[in-house]
């Protein structure tokens, strides 16, 4: 009897288990905090870390945005420079001394001043490897300034609020660099205080000040009340961590949370169609490209790197893929960066054209070659492999015919980079915003060295080298702009590549969210974002 | 029995060192290194090379391995590449979410299973019998993922029963004790708070019980219908006991020591492989903790964590060694 008397038990406590917690959500709603505004904005993945100069990736960025400022920024939609702790700035006529006039009265969260000793602080921190404070592999920095020091040569304190950086040589993108929420300014003695674990108590000037981070569950801000630019209108802002995308939007649905990235290209109708829901782009910094190696035969010949332009039909890859949320690619530059050339005419879908284009380059019944499809989803590419299909299709119909070949990625990348392939696809994700980002990493004939090539169609044209070097020497963005605009001609006459598109990331938010731009760099600081209750 | 333990304890030492070894061995031959997933297309081989030096990924492998295996000795797991946190320090956030999720989830499947088992065999070939079996069998096939989601379609979209991710809601936070949200709320004498994170806890525990709640009811089913047909049995109704007395004290006790093992094992898989399931329910646990430690290639954090993981499999298997002798006292361990 004693067993049943168990058993009975048992059941009764599994009973009790879930009445009490059917009875939880009741229990939730009657402390829940009224009147202060709570953003909660739920992501994909956990932040990696919260130190801005050691993180690359975006869910750890989208938190140190709202916690941390740079002494330049975006504009807010889109790559523009303008000023942010530092309220202007003057260059020497060789380029190579920046001097900046700091914002006074600006506070770290800690209660400590932003100065022109805090600026040189933080650089050294990220220059010098010897540094007590270099604590980890700030990444941005020696990949963006080339190597610790690099190119900054000196970062010295004229006065508290005058901070003057010395460069080797001239770097034309530096401001739009200093942007980059990878060289936000931390409070100096905080790193002092945390040291190595210093990525979990961050301390900045931004508009939020942290809270609390349970991994892998939630981080968690709350306004600063002493933030020079006035109070936010969120009393607190909630990252919250959900990995699995429908999970995440039936979370928004069901009014947990306010807004949320990443969502599945099938649900964007359902978005779409959602009376209490309001669906967001996310202007592109990226391009999905075609890349034809023009050291291999028969793409040395112009004429079939143009019939190939006009083979592949674009259009039915954004429709197809993308949910049609992307934007096909007619230059290597996503156009929300300034110095895109909008005057260039795309070469149109038109087989017959293509396969005119092949007799005259002498290939009237085609040829046979190899596509290379990566193995991995990126932002620019989500379904790859079907993809390298879909043109496979489109060039089998002017008589190409092209085999599909691919490796894991980091094998794909290496024999890329040694160009042993023939027609490859790949992408780029801007870093700066800056146009030199795209076209002097990808298609200059400096980046063509075989075995460390970014330019993988090892396109060589000394008249876009000398434009991408005049630009890079040149600080006046107006002109930097024009000699970008004209290589792009050059490119596209070129034709070195593809440009297949530029993805445009759809986000979500409930219709009474507010004033949210998303920014083409991926993510933005929510200081102006709003929501009614 | 002091003997036989302190034996196994020492056959412990092979066992790990093994499970180091080839996990070492495994992670660094698959091809991409921690390098290639932090760099991407940025890989400029000159960067390439600096970063590898930095992570000290430079040294031959027999040398990274000697020194993962001297810090170890010393409770040291290192510190993740990707975050620079302790590997331990992390472990002690994610393992608990874990091991919460994994004990409800096994109260359910016990309970459950073992009362089905017991009456589908009892009432063989009953409707309950029929339709408790294509239910398990139902269970073992469906992919967890997808019984996630209809489970938060249901009652959380649906209903609105229950909240759909996450293991607290973000109007309650306590302070993290045991990390063991349950008794973290408790201490904190927050009722409210332990509501909730119960109320968190029961739809991703139904979702991972499902499997081992099936095996279980089968288990159970044919141990009983086996002891069953036993004489003793026969014998026990002669003497005229009470049906509820022979199937719980004489045949379930008699049928349980396969059930025990299955509950043995289900608990050490479920332990470190909770991953589809802590994805779909925001579960901050170590299936996904080590998942994405192996997609990014961090080393350290996949080594540490499944040497932690297989020393607590290692554990339960000789826990549930144990408890054989106390459910059939005619094992005896020498």
């Amino acid at each position: 009897m004693k067993k049943i008397k168990v058993v009975s038990f048992l059941v009764l406590l599994a009973f009790v288990f879930t009445l009490t917690a059917c009875g939880g959500n009741t229990a939730k709603n009657e402390t829940k905090e009224t009147k202060e505004k709570v953003f909660v904005f739920a992501k994909s993945g956990d932040p990696v870390g919260l130190d801005p100069a050691n993180v690359t990736d975006g869910e750890s960025i989208y938190v140190t945005q709202q916690i941390f400022e740079t002494l330049v920024k975006y504009k807010e939609d889109n790559t523009e420079v303008i000023p942010g702790l530092a309220e202007s700035w003057e260059t020497s006529k060789d380029g190579l001394t920046w001097t900046f006039h700091l914002r006074k009265g600006v506070k770290f969260h800690d209660g400590t001043p932003f100065n022109a000793e805090a600026v040189k602080f933080n650089f050294d921190r990220w220059m010098d490897k010897n540094n007590p404070y270099h604590h980890g592999e700030f990444e941005y920095y020696g990949y963006m300034f080339g190597g610790y020091p690099g190119v900054i040569k000196e970062v010295k304190v004229v006065d508290e609020y005058t901070v003057q950086i010395t460069l080797k040589t001239p770097l034309a993108p530096f401001l739009s660099n200093l942007a980059m929420p990878s060289f936000a300014i931390s409070s100096p003695e905080a790193i002092k205080k945390y040291g190595q674990d210093y990525f979990k108590h961050p301390v900045g000037t931004g508009p939020f000040k942290f809270v609390e981070w349970k991994k892998d569950d939630r981080v968690v801000l709350e306004r600063f009340d002493e933030y020079w630019g006035g109070k936010a209108n969120f009393a607190k802002v909630i990252f919250r961590t959900i990995p699995d995308n429908s999970a995440r939007l039936m979370e928004l649905k069901s009014g947990n949370v306010d807004a949320i990235t990443d969502i599945n290209p099938d649900d964007v109708e359902t978005v779409k169609n959602d009376p209490n829901l309001q669906l967001l782009l996310r202007p592109s910094m990226n391009v999905g490209y075609l890349a034809m190696n023009t050291e291999k035969k028969p793409f040395d010949n112009v004429k079939v790197r143009q019939a190939i332009n006009h083979a592949i039909n674009k259009k039915a890859l954004v429709d197809a893929f993308y949910g049609g949320l992307a934007k096909p690619a007619k230059n290597p530059l996503p156009p929300s960066l300034w110095g895109y050339n909008d005057e260039i005419q795309d070469y149109e879908y038109d087989p017959a054209k293509a396969k005119a284009l092949l007799a005259e380059a002498g290939y009237p019944n085609g040829f046979t070659t190899t596509l290379w499809a990566m193995p991995v989803a990126r932002p620019y590419m989500p379904q790859p492999k079907q993809i390298a299909e879909a043109i496979q299709k489109d060039l089998e119909a002017v008589g190409i015919k092209a085999k599909i070949v691919t490796y894991d990625w980091a094998t794909y990348l290496k024999k890329g980079q040694n160009g042993e392939h023939e027609l490859y696809l790949l992408g780029w994700t801007g870093d700066n915003g800056d146009p030199d980002n795209f076209l002097y990493v990808l298609l200059d004939k400096d980046n063509a060295k075989k075995g460390s090539a970014s330019n993988v169609a090892f396109y060589k044209n000394d008249k876009v080298h000398d434009l991408l070097i005049k630009a890079q020497q040149e600080s006046d963005q107006t002109k930097r702009a024009e000699y970008y605009k004209e290589a792009q001609v050059i490119i596209h006459n070129d034709a070195p590549w593809v440009p297949l598109v530029h993805s445009t990331p759809p986000l979500a938010a409930k219709k009474s969210v507010k004033n949210w731009i998303p920014h083409p760099t991926g993510s933005e600081c929510f200081f102006k974002v709003d929501k009614d209750e | 029995m002091v003997n036989y333990i302190v034996r196994r304890l020492l056959q412990l030492i092979p066992v790990l060192f093994g499970i180091t070894f080839l996990t070492f061995m495994l992670i660094h031959f698959i091809p991409g290194d921690p390098v290639t997933v932090i760099l991407g297309e940025h890989a400029s081989p000159e960067r390439a090379a600096e970063l590898r030096e930095q992570l000290g990924l430079n040294d031959p492998l027999y040398k990274q391995y000697l020194k993962f295996l001297n810090n170890l000795l010393h409770g040291d797991l290192g510190r993740s590449i990707i975050t620079h946190e302790k590997v331990l320090k992390e472990l002690a956030t994610f393992f608990p979410a874990t091991v919460e999720l994994t004990l409800a989830a096994m109260f359910i499947a016990t309970v459950v299973g073992i009362a089905a088992g017991v009456v589908a065999a009892v009432k063989q070939y009953s409707w309950f019998d029929n339709l408790s079996m294509l239910g398990a069998l139902t269970g073992v096939s469906m992919p967890i993922f997808w019984l996630g989601l209809m489970l938060i379609y249901l009652f959380a979209q649906v209903l609105g029963w229950l909240p759909p991710s996450a293991r607290l809601s973000i109007e309650y936070s306590v302070p993290t004790v045991t990390n063991l949200y349950l008794i973290d709320t408790l201490l904190a004498g927050n009722w409210a708070a332990f509501k909730d994170a119960l109320a968190h806890l029961i739809l991703p525990a139904l979702a991972l019980g499902t499997i081992p709640m099936s095996i279980i009811a089968r288990m159970t089913r044919s141990s009983m219908l086996e002891v069953l047909r036993q004489d003793y049995i026969r014998t026990a109704r002669a003497k005229g006991l009470g049906e509820a007395m022979v199937i719980l004290k004489h045949a379930l006790k008699n049928a349980f020591l396969p059930v025990l093992t299955v509950i043995g094992l289900q608990f050490g898989y479920l332990l470190g492989g909770a991953v589809m399931t802590e994805t779909v329910f925001s579960w901050p646990g170590v299936g996904r903790y080590i998942y994405q430690a192996i997609m990014a290639r961090d080393f350290p954090v996949v080594q540490g964590s499944i040497t932690i993981i297989a020393l607590i499999f290692v554990l339960i298997n000789l826990i549930v060694d144990i408890l054989y002798t106390v459910i059939d006292p005619r094992i005896r361990y020498q």
